[in-house]
């Protein structure tokens, strides 16, 4: 591990005035940040510990909605009786993430900004435009079987490992953020990923400094929640494919559907054209099988990871079928 | 910095890149919990801090100034031994005893996760969720064997867990 500074915020803002800076990191449950850093492939010239912050509240909001503080812990937010009553997507996301350990000292804000598990962006020898951009990727060619399907570009195929984000854009979550100059953000969930393009160490639209202090969910959808996940072992392993579901059924006939998906693309992925195919129409296999192939209509593999598009399909009509049974 | 494990005060002066991990090893001579993979993979170096669970390897001491860790030197001794340490002894729940301590620092976080009603990945349902050993192995899966003694893991844990809610033993048979 690198040499740094550390300090340790007292308030929020005066973590985001020692984090105005570009080699600083907040540093909160450190799960990922500190694997990173003894790979070095994370190399902060400074951290700012802002564990100790109040933002450990997950609280009903006026409208109906919730607000979840950037410090909840995963286990905490998956077990939280209002989160499991209305948002059993995002209990049921959260609880096939990682391990019991993991959860306990992974933060909500830092969960949103996992890096990816691409082995060529771990291994310091390999290629990675993601870890030094320009330097070429070495992953198109290598061993991709866990990577991106969708959204990739010819600089990175790199997928976003996280559980818990895919439940959150599923259920249209915004990301509040308070940044350097102490201005309040709200950030829809889906304008807050970047796609990779030709710069792929910019995973989302975070300014330099700007720090997660909550995350708001909508009212509870109608209708029926799951989270399917597809792993090459039953428990304790990043998704192959995985698909958070909501959906309502009015009179035989499909009323509204939100669909995300996990481990086909750079960010949590998500096609509104999937979801308008579904809507007004009565569930069929037929049906689930359109959806599908409208989802992967630009799906590229990248040869090991070819078996994806296949499977992205079936865990796709098996959810439907689930949630629509 | 300033310490408070198993009870007692401890202080050092270590490099600010020190791991709790490597706190407890290396400059407290806490050896219990133990160096498997240094990236939260295999859960050998699990710690209890304020009472969960947590990989030591993945998190720097001085975030811990102000918590009460509890490892596997301070659960039991040779002379009382913590119920599951008793438990892993009868069921043979080891081989090699490597992953041990993390094993059971991570069973007695379990267990009381369990008790407050945490659901699982494996829950049928997320309200008050029925403790099988499926649930044992899903909410162990964060420690790994690598001489595979987890069918007598999970008895001894399935002992413990059974003395302590005897009600919840019956639900799931």
């Amino acid at each position: 591990m690198k040499l740094f500074d550390y300090a340790k915020a007292d308030s929020a803002e005066a973590a985001v005035r020692e984090g105005a800076d570009r080699d600083t990191k907040f540093i909160a449950g450190g799960t990922n940040l500190l694997d990173l850093m003894k790979l070095q492939v994370e190399t902060p010239a400074r951290l700012v510990d802002i564990s100790r912050l109040p933002l450990n509240d997950i609280e009903e909001i006026e409208g109906g909605g919730v607000r979840i503080g950037a410090l909840v812990p995963n286990s905490d937010l998956a077990a939280d009786p209002i989160i499991r009553e209305r948002y059993e997507v995002l209990s049921r996301a959260l609880l096939a993430g990682a391990s019991g350990q993991l959860r306990n000292k992974a933060s909500t804000g830092g969960n949103l900004l996992q890096r990816t598990r691409c082995y060529y962006f771990y291994e310091t020898a390999a290629r990675c435009n993601k870890r030094v951009p320009g330097s070429g990727c070495d992953a198109q060619e290598g061993f991709n079987r866990i990577l991106a399907i969708l959204g990739t570009s010819e600089h990175c195929i790199a997928t976003h490992p996280s559980d818990m984000a895919v439940a959150m854009r599923a259920l249209d979550a915004t990301i509040v953020t308070l940044g350097s100059d102490g201005e309040r953000r709200r950030i829809p969930i889906g304008d807050f990923y970047r796609l990779p393009g030709d710069t792929p160490d910019v995973e989302n639209v975070l300014r330099v400094g700007e720090l997660i202090t909550h995350v708001e969910l909508p009212p509870a959808p109608a209708g029926r929640q799951t989270y399917r996940k597809v792993r090459d072992r039953a428990s304790y392993a990043f998704a192959l494919v995985s698909v958070a579901g909501i959906v309502a059924i009015e009179d035989g006939k499909i009323s509204s559907a939100q669909l995300a998906f996990g481990g086909l693309g750079p960010m949590p992925w998500r096609d509104s054209a999937v979801e308008n195919a579904l809507i007004g129409r009565a569930p069929s296999d037929a049906l689930f099988g359109e959806a599908a192939d409208l989802l992967l209509r630009d799906a590229k593999g990248f040869g090991s990871n070819d078996f994806k598009i296949p499977l992205t399909r079936r865990t796709l009509i098996a959810t439907l079928r689930e949630l629509t049974a | 910095m300033h310490f408070t494990i198993n009870g007692q005060p401890h202080q050092a002066e270590v490099d600010i890149r020190t791991t709790l991990l490597d706190l407890l090893r290396e400059h407290l001579s806490l050896t219990g919990s133990k160096k498997g993979c240094d990236h939260g993979q295999c859960g050998a170096c699990t710690v209890l801090v304020n009472g969960r669970r947590i990989n030591s390897c993945l998190t720097l001491a001085v975030m811990h100034q102000d918590d009460e860790i509890v490892t596997i030197e301070g659960l039991g001794t040779p002379e009382k031994l913590h119920p599951l340490q008793a438990a892993f002894v009868k069921h043979d729940g080891f081989q090699c005893g490597y992953c041990t301590p993390g094993q059971i620092c991570s069973a007695v976080g379990m267990l009381d996760e369990v008790e407050k009603g945490w659901p699982s990945h494996v829950s049928a349902t997320l309200d008050d969720p029925d403790f099988t050993d499926d649930e044992i192995r899903e909410r162990m899966s964060g420690n790994l064997c690598r001489c595979s003694a987890y069918p007598n893991i999970v008895d001894a844990i399935r002992e413990v867990a059974d003395a302590k809610q005897p009600a919840q033993a019956e639900a799931a048979e």
